[in-house]
């Protein structure tokens, strides 16, 4: 079967990329473009951790077919640092220990980056239900919501 | 990975007019709607048959428009439920219709959920459909013998079956501005706060006098049957009457009486019945308190 030619930008560079029709956008962005910051877990839009950005829009990758890119405008954890400046959110996330395992992290980081994008200044309540899409199995979230509380507070003060 | 070979050789098609959307799934009986593919995928992966293509539908324009000619509100149905809730018309104007919408996963699902796909998806515990049905939303569908409108009431026959015949998609859906004094709101019980689907969703819609009295009231139970029920015998005792005291109770019992749910992992029969009621009586509260303060404003 002929595979579908896809064209985009991902983290703000022009990409062009080769999939079949099936693949799904995660699997694309890993296994055709090397990206691997976004992972799989579920396979079903339940943990959050395939999260990234398409036009704006937050979302699973793992629910996105990869043909349905074409066009379109990505943004992946792999475009959070500016060179080696990390975002506040990841420096916030290193220094608040908001992670062990690391395996739901890329998911979280950009799913709060879009939260903070929307709603600069988030109540710890809009936090828990923005980052309710992802899931972490080791850190009992209270780290991950205070580093998303003092990224915020770095960025706003910037 | 170990799920690609399991959606390995569709194909991805992405027609830009519902006219080509209708011939690529009326062409082929193996084709599916690709709208959100929040239940679609999960379900491929899960074991359903693979589909032959995908037939996107997100690049139509109108299947994604939101839109009003100041009587009707007409909504794409695959507008994502997030530009639903963000869209300040629909949220005065339907707020329980709205909240269902947010109701429905994640802020990443939210960029793909939609009235279309919550309401053929059919599942007995989708969140919107018994709002949609409680506002009179219909549906206009389009198939290869052309364009229809029916009630959105009537296009879940099911657990996963719809009225959909082969080829057809739904379009759209039309909404009449609510009447004055008029206001809805939808309740849900789950589990969890979040990303959980629905023990008892419960809609309420209704309709003031200029004294409080109700005078028009539509009442949609979700996840306690195989399709959306309604509950006439609450309505009736609402009519005429103010929404307090022994006409809530009324309420709640027919609501619960209305019932017909399945033991599962979220509750059993008798626990979806009582929150049944419970949720029904506090639901026309909610809305019958929405409709006054909307006759306060005029």
């Amino acid at each position: 079967m002929s595979r579908v030619h896809v064209t985009c930008t991902i983290n703000g560079d022009p990409a062009e990329f080769l999939c079949d029709g099936g693949q799904t956008l995660l699997d694309a962005l890993r296994d055709e473009v090397g990206l691997t910051g976004a992972k799989e877990g579920c396979g079903t839009g339940d943990c959050g951790a395939c999260s990234i950005v398409m036009d704006g829009r937050l979302l699973c990758s793992c629910l996105v077919l990869a043909p349905e890119a074409d066009g379109r405008n990505i943004s992946t954890v792999e475009g959070m640092a500016t060179g080696d400046d990390l975002h506040p959110l990841q420096q916030c996330f290193l220094e608040g220990a908001a992670l062990q395992c690391g395996v739901c992290t890329p998911g979280f980081l950009v799913a709060a980056k879009a939260l903070l994008d929307r709603n600069p200044d988030p109540t710890e309540t809009e936090i828990r239900y923005g980052l309710a899409g992802n899931l972490c199995r080791c850190t009992g979230y209270d780290k991950i919501v205070r580093a998303v509380q003092a990224a915020a507070e770095t960025i706003n003060e910037s | 990975m170990g799920y690609d070979l399991m959606l390995s050789a569709m194909r991805y098609a992405s027609p830009t007019t519902v006219a080509e959307a209708v011939d690529l799934l009326g062409s082929d009986p193996a084709a599916r709607v690709y709208a959100g593919a929040t239940d679609l995928i999960p379900q491929i992966r899960a074991g359903r048959p693979e589909p032959t293509v995908m037939v996107d539908l997100k690049r139509i324009d109108r299947l994604c428009a939101i839109g009003s000619n100041g009587s009707t509100y007409t909504v794409g149905a695959a507008a994502p439920t997030a530009d639903i809730c963000g869209h300040d018309g629909l949220a005065a104007d339907f707020p329980g219709l709205v909240e269902a919408s947010g109701l429905i996963g994640s802020d990443q699902i939210q960029s793909r959920s939609s009235w279309g796909g919550n309401l053929a998806n059919a599942s007995p515990a989708a969140d919107t459909p018994p709002s949609l049905i409680v506002n009179d939303a219909r549906a206009v569908i389009a198939g290869p013998g052309g364009e229809r409108t029916v009630a959105a009431a009537d296009v879940a026959t099911g657990p996963g079956q719809t009225s959909l015949g082969p080829g057809e998609i739904i379009v759209e859906f039309e909404l009449d501005q609510p009447p004055a004094r008029t206001a809805d709101a939808y309740l849900r019980l789950i589990p969890r706060t979040e990303m959980d689907i629905a023990v008892v969703g419960a809609a309420a819609r209704i309709t003031l006098d200029g004294d409080g009295n109700v005078a028009a009231a539509a009442i949609a139970l979700g996840a306690v049957a195989p399709t959306v029920v309604r509950v006439p015998d609450a309505e009736a005792a609402l009519i005429g009457n103010l929404p307090s005291g022994e006409v809530l109770g009324a309420v709640e019992a027919a609501a619960a009486a209305a019932t017909n749910p399945i033991d599962d992992k979220r509750g059993t029969v008798a626990y979806r019945r009582q929150v049944a009621g419970v949720l029904a009586r506090r639901a026309v509260s909610i809305a019958a308190e929405r409709a006054a303060q909307q006759g306060d404003q005029s």
